[in-house]
């Protein structure tokens, strides 16, 4: 009937939300958390959908209520979101408390979903192995890390976004159902594995305290005077050096003495046993809501400690 | 030390403060940001080595609902400052690093309380419907985000050198080596703190397996990968939970509506 029933946010309004969506927390405040940001994302639709300065104050208004969630699946409610105010420009009898509710209603499960998804699986998988190829000097280590996760979290951001806005209000439903749920049991039983995959690879942890001395009988030693003798007076072959390998394939020592640390008794019994226990002591001391950093505090004590001791090192 | 370098690191520290909020481009990461470091200061591999250690560090390190985790941008954008251009040990960068995170945290914590004003600014100017003042406003709070590690960075820049590095001298060896030898087991925490949120009595099977198959194993991490996602696959496909109420398999992918949109999508 009237001009305003035919306003329909186009694809470019969309991507405009989806790109300003991206900084949803940079007034992120402890009284209403990511109030601004998301009107902030809301602006370039409320610009084409209202044009009178009463509905424009009323429409900043109601966006600018408390709203906090996993950053990357504010995007899914603000494609119901843009949706909804669609309809409201189009003269349909949507409240502000509708608006707010359905917002209200989200974003407590999606944060449910986006914290250990995003946070607790895809960052440690990625960081770890980003790490591991850093510290082997690889620059391949950060570029992977910078462009994997940014390409899935704009896909993610984009299509969870028109997802929302093609379906409404119906994909609350769709989400507290079956997929959200697996998402998350799936991303955690993959986090679980490569966390038990890193705790014996980069957690460095040596104990060189000396255990035991033996000392090798004569016959069991190569014997390297008799070489050197021979490498002096120019009458080393090398048949003799062929033997000296295969002598040490064979298991003979080069050592005068078989030092064990306790180390080596431990990488017998389980290699990576002593960061496994540490790593569940941890955990233990977590679920005792010890803060991290004073764990990590903790644990620069009993380095020092254990260094000057020589039972670390 | 040149005009030029100062622009760029201090450049670095900006994006690394406004993305330690924003959490979304990933510039705060320790992998990402002393590597930055590293290379406009002319070390590229020393940010290298430094960002790979402090990021398995900080792999738990997140803002969940309101709670603020210790700051990854501080500690790796002033720790890489100090390992690349005045040459502390990337050891003595970690260890550095613990109470810059904590410093960061504590900093980011008061601008999220000062951003509760520019909130009520941004009221006020919503009710006279100007789209341009809250926006304004909104980024404003980003650079203040972003000044919140530059300021630092700054400041450790303009400290002599001949300072920091007599100040890196006299800590005795003792310390540096004890330090060294924590810095390669506070890793640990970082893993608990990822284990932490995730466990659940029915997932340590899958730990298990992982430290048994990483221990003795020869397999590298994308091997590991492979049959970390082959597990969960067929973890979501033949646990009970996800196939109660169905006759046959077949039912708990037909019966999901949310796969058929996506499927039309």
């Amino acid at each position: 009937m009237d001009e305003k029933n035919k306003v329909r946010l186009t694809k470019g309004d969309r991507f405009k939300v989806f790109w300003r969506s991206q900084f949803l927390q940079a007034s992120w405040n402890f009284e209403r958390m990511q109030n601004v940001g998301w009107a902030y994302s809301m602006i370039p639709a409320l610009k084409k959908l209202y044009t009178s300065k009463e509905d424009r104050a009323s429409a900043l208004k109601r966006h600018l209520e408390f709203f906090n969630t996993h950053p990357y699946l504010a995007a899914p409610v603000l494609g119901v979101t843009l949706t909804l105010e669609e309809e409201k420009a189009g003269g349909e009898d949507i409240d502000n408390a509708a608006i707010q509710g359905v917002k209200i209603g989200m974003m407590g499960p999606l944060a449910g979903v986006g914290d250990p998804v995003f946070w607790g699986t895809l960052r440690p998988v990625l960081g770890a192995f980003a790490a591991s190829l850093a510290l082997s000097e690889s620059w391949l280590g950060p570029i992977i890390f910078f462009l994997a996760w940014n390409i899935i979290r704009m896909a993610f951001l984009w299509y969870s976004q028109e997802l929302g806005y093609v379906q409404g209000g119906n994909i609350t439903q769709n989400l507290s159902g079956g997929l959200m749920q697996k998402l998350t049991q799936g991303a955690s039983v993959l986090g679980m594995f490569i966390m038990g995959v890193l705790v014996p690879r980069w957690t460095a942890m040596n104990f060189p305290m000396v255990i035991s001395r033996v000392e090798n009988a004569e016959a069991d030693m190569i014997d390297f005077a008799a070489i050197s003798e021979a490498a002096n007076e120019g009458l080393l072959s090398g048949d003799m050096l062929r033997n000296v390998v295969a002598d040490i394939q064979a298991g003979m020592a080069i050592q005068p003495e078989e030092v064990t640390t306790l180390q080596n008794t431990l990488d017998q019994l389980l290699p990576g046993v002593a960061p496994l226990l540490l790593t569940l002591f941890c955990v233990w001391l977590l679920r005792k809501k010890i803060s991290p950093i004073a764990i990590i505090a903790g644990i620069f004590v009993v380095g020092v400690i254990g260094y000057v001791l020589g039972i670390l090192g | 030390m040149n005009i030029f370098v100062i622009i760029l690191v201090l450049l670095v520290a900006f994006l690394a403060g406004m993305e330690g909020v924003l959490d979304q481009f990933q510039f705060h990461q320790p992998i990402i940001a002393c590597t930055l470091i590293g290379i406009a200061t002319g070390n590229p591999v020393d940010g290298l080595l430094l960002g790979g250690t402090l990021q398995l560090i900080a792999l738990g390190w997140m803002n969940i609902g309101a709670a603020v985790a210790p700051d990854a941008a501080l500690a790796s954008v002033a720790s890489a400052i100090l390992v690349t251009l005045r040459g502390a040990d990337v050891s003595e960068g970690i260890a550095l690093a613990i109470p810059l995170a904590i410093a960061g945290q504590v900093l980011t914590i008061f601008v999220r309380t000062l951003t509760v004003g520019i909130a009520h600014a941004a009221d006020g100017k919503a009710k006279e419907g100007s789209f341009r003042a809250v926006e304004l406003l909104h980024l404003g709070a980003l650079m203040i985000q972003g000044l919140r590690i530059a300021i630092p960075a700054g400041i450790i820049l303009a400290v002599p050198a001949e300072l920091v590095t007599g100040g890196l001298n006299a800590i005795p060896e003792w310390l540096t080596g004890g330090l060294a030898v924590a810095g390669g087991m506070i890793v640990a925490v970082g893993y608990a703190m990822v284990i932490n949120m995730m466990a659940t009595p029915k997932l340590w099977v899958f730990f298990a397996l992982g430290f048994a198959l990483s221990a003795v194993g020869q397999l590298n991490l994308i091997a590991m990968g492979i049959i970390g996602v082959v597990l969960a696959l067929l973890y979501l496909q033949f646990s009970p939970e996800f196939n109660q109420g169905g006759g046959g398999g077949g039912s708990s992918s037909g019966g999901d509506p949310l796969d058929d949109i996506l499927n039309d999508y």
